[in-house]
């Protein structure tokens, strides 16, 4: 019978059913944070037991960790500190990886799991954090749990999963000038609603998908979270080959061999069936902001808020029906998170930000997803184009992407983001934040307000 | 942390009747303030249930602050309700503060999860018969052995949970015990799988 990318990851990984549709299935990799990762690896050890296999357990601290120049443990969020030294202990006497607050190789989970070859073409991966989906870019199921899960994960080496409903989304055509894989998601969930993934895995496919490259294939996976979908996945291909070969934990040698022609069989059949099926011209999408508080209040730069906006969100983000986004003042701009923090996102800003200066009282702040993308944007001078145009050039983290009680952006400001979520309170007491491209970030910061990036260029 | 048992609960349902409900606004990122699962309550809902600005002054307009709402155990919602971050303590804080069940249109997927986990229950029903719900102004009834909802005029209907679900609520169950049950399935598929994929094991 054809099977789905999905049905074949799901199929090897089902250790046997259990009632209904749901089946017990094997968990090859899990990664955790300070946030939710402490809590998983206590309760683990007060019940008296160990990660069956530690080796297959990662942990990184991005959440909570100071983002500015020269941090330590110390954080602004109150009792932070406690989050990263109660989870570095719970992590060294579990005897998992760990990648610590100085660690080369620390960054956001999302960044660092792909950059460290930690997920695998046909693999599965869960971590408490919703935005696993990202690594589906990598044609791994990678999805979030919650603590409790991660726990059981830990424990078992396998999770009780409900076997999900499959949606394909197929961008057909060539993505417009100026538009990128985070217009493509936003477009998306503009069109089927913040809850049209309903619990489903997307394989993302089609011609406009297969043109992007890693980067922005985790990009379009990050917002599957965002559509309500229990995941994203993508078939790898020679791109996804070549982005993890000799990433440090990735197979070398003979055993690279093998997995490769394993993972050629690594995709849909041609006339595999899904449970729903969703087309898209990529050439019709333009770029796209957030005009509310959820994903799927977003139009293409240059429109309107919809005459049927919900009066609540309005009433938030200050903002009436019919009224234009561009033009409106900003107070500030972030570049980051595991949505848009990558080498190539920080490229495409600082082509934006080259030889112009971000517009006075606008707060502008970049924080690289991974101490390894703050290094390779460093060696090719990165830091330097967006220090002189104005931002903040910080340590890797989520940093401002969510509020903790520590840092956030000013009561009440409005702030145009790289991140993925402008729910209310997101970024700050009563901040009202609009997702967009880096690009979309970069330009607004010049004008001082919301900008086509287009114009600028 | 195993659930309280759930079989049947007769309450005042609040109604909290917006959609895309998130874990933030459930609890608060700034209010998880330890690495544990406890100490919660108190944070649930906190921008909405307290005045902006004061140290935990309830707010009068929120409705779980409206005397006819108190000791409510169950919420009535709308689509999407548990959207965002992935963090259980949602969860924990709605259980903590007396939560037993929430009724929506949707859950997010996670969040739905965490529910069956953490002892609270999810019910599924349509848009229209949550206002009818909400506009009943009396106490509704879930039975979940029965799969039904009711109301005293004798309005009642049936939702669908997934069976695992529905067995670990009712039972209380640790669902790594369970698995623990299938450890040695478990152990030989890992033996097979080492040999298929070698690439897998670190
Ligand atoms: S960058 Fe933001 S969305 Fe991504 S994992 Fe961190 S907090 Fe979550």
């Amino acid at each position: 019978m054809a099977s789905t990318l999905f049905d074949k990851i799901w199929n090897r990984h089902a250790i046997k059913p259990l009632t209904g549709r749901n089946a017990l299935v094997a968990i090859d990799r899990i990664f955790l944070h300070e946030r939710t990762g402490a809590v998983a690896l206590n309760s683990l050890s007060e019940a008296g037991r160990k990660p069956i296999d530690p080796a297959r357990v990662f942990c990184v601290m991005d959440h909570i960790v100071d983002t500015r120049p020269g941090r330590g443990d110390a954080t602004l969020m109150p009792d932070g500190q406690a989050f990263i030294t109660e989870t570095r202990s719970a992590a060294t006497k579990a005897g998992i990886n760990l990648f610590d607050v100085t660690d080369a190789d620390q960054g956001i989970t999302h960044v660092i799991s792909p950059e460290l070859g930690i997920v695998l073409p046909g693999s599965t991966l869960i971590a408490p954090d919703s935005h696993t989906c990202t690594q589906g870019a990598f044609g791994a199921l990678a999805w979030g749990v919650g603590s409790s899960e991660a726990e059981h994960a830990m424990a078992t080496g396998a999770l009780r999963v409900k076997r999900p409903e499959t949606m394909r989304v197929t961008f057909e055509g060539t993505l417009g000038e100026g538009a990128s894989a985070k217009d493509m998601i936003l477009a998306l969930i503009a069109q089927y609603s913040a809850s049209g993934g309903r619990g489903k895995v997307i394989e993302f496919n089609g011609p406009a998908v297969r043109a992007l490259d890693m980067e922005a294939r985790m990009t379009l996976c990050n917002m599957a979270t965002e559509f309500s979908a229990m995941s994203a996945i993508i078939a790898p291909d020679e791109k996804t080959f070549g982005y993890l070969h000799g990433r440090r934990f990735a197979p070398k040698g003979a055993l690279w061999d093998a997995a490769i022609e394993s993972w050629h069989a690594l995709h849909s059949d041609p006339d595999a069936s899904f449970d729903e099926e969703i087309t898209i011209d990529a050439g019709t999408v333009a770029p796209m902001i957030s005009w509310g508080t959820s994903a799927d209040a977003a139009i293409a730069i240059n429109g309107a808020v919809p005459p049927s906006a919900d009066a609540q969100m309005l009433d938030y983000m200050a903002l009436e029906s019919g009224q234009k986004l561009v033009g409106l003042p900003i107070d500030a701009a972030f570049i980051g998170s595991c949505t848009n923090s990558r080498l190539s996102d920080l490229r495409r800003a600082a082509k934006v930000l080259d030889g112009r200066k971000v517009a006075q009282g606008t707060k502008a702040v970049c924080v690289p997803g991974s101490s390894a993308v703050k290094r390779a944007a460093e060696a090719e001078g990165l830091h330097e184009i967006f220090a002189q145009a104005g931002f903040e050039w910080r340590e890797s983290g989520c940093s401002m992407c969510f509020f903790a009680g520590g840092e956030s952006f000013a009561e009440g400001s409005r702030v145009v983001s790289s991140t993925n979520r402008s729910f209310r309170n997101r970024q700050g007491h009563r901040v009202k934040t609009h997702i967009a491209s880096p690009e979309t970030v970069a330009a607004s910061a010049i004008k001082g307000a919301i900008a086509d990036h287009r114009e600028l260029a | 942390m195993m659930g309280r048992p759930i079989t049947s609960l007769t309450s005042r349902a609040a109604p909290l009747l917006y959609a895309n409900i998130d874990t933030d606004q459930i609890i608060p990122s700034r209010e998880m303030r330890s690495t544990g699962k406890t100490g919660l309550a108190k944070g649930m809902f906190a921008g909405w249930r307290y005045l902006a600005g004061s140290d935990y002054a309830p707010d009068p307009a929120f409705v779980l602050n409206d005397p006819q709402f108190a000791g409510a155990e169950i919420l009535l919602a709308r689509e999407n309700f548990g959207c965002g971050s992935s963090r259980e303590h949602a969860v924990w804080a709605l259980a903590e503060f007396g939560i037993r069940a929430i009724i929506a249109p949707s859950f997010a997927p996670i969040f739905e999860n965490n529910c069956s986990r953490g002892g609270v229950l999810c019910v599924r029903l349509p848009a229209e018969v949550i206002n009818q719900i909400a506009a009943s102004d009396a106490n509704v009834s879930i039975d979940l052995p029965d799969q039904s909802v009711s109301l005293p005029d004798g309005s009642r209907w049936t939702f669908t949970i997934d069976e695992e679900a529905k067995a670990m609520l009712i039972g209380g169950l640790d669902s790594i015990e369970l698995t623990m049950q299938s450890a040695d399935d478990i152990r030989r598929w890992h033996d097979t799988d080492k040999n298929e994929r070698p690439w897998i094991y670190l």
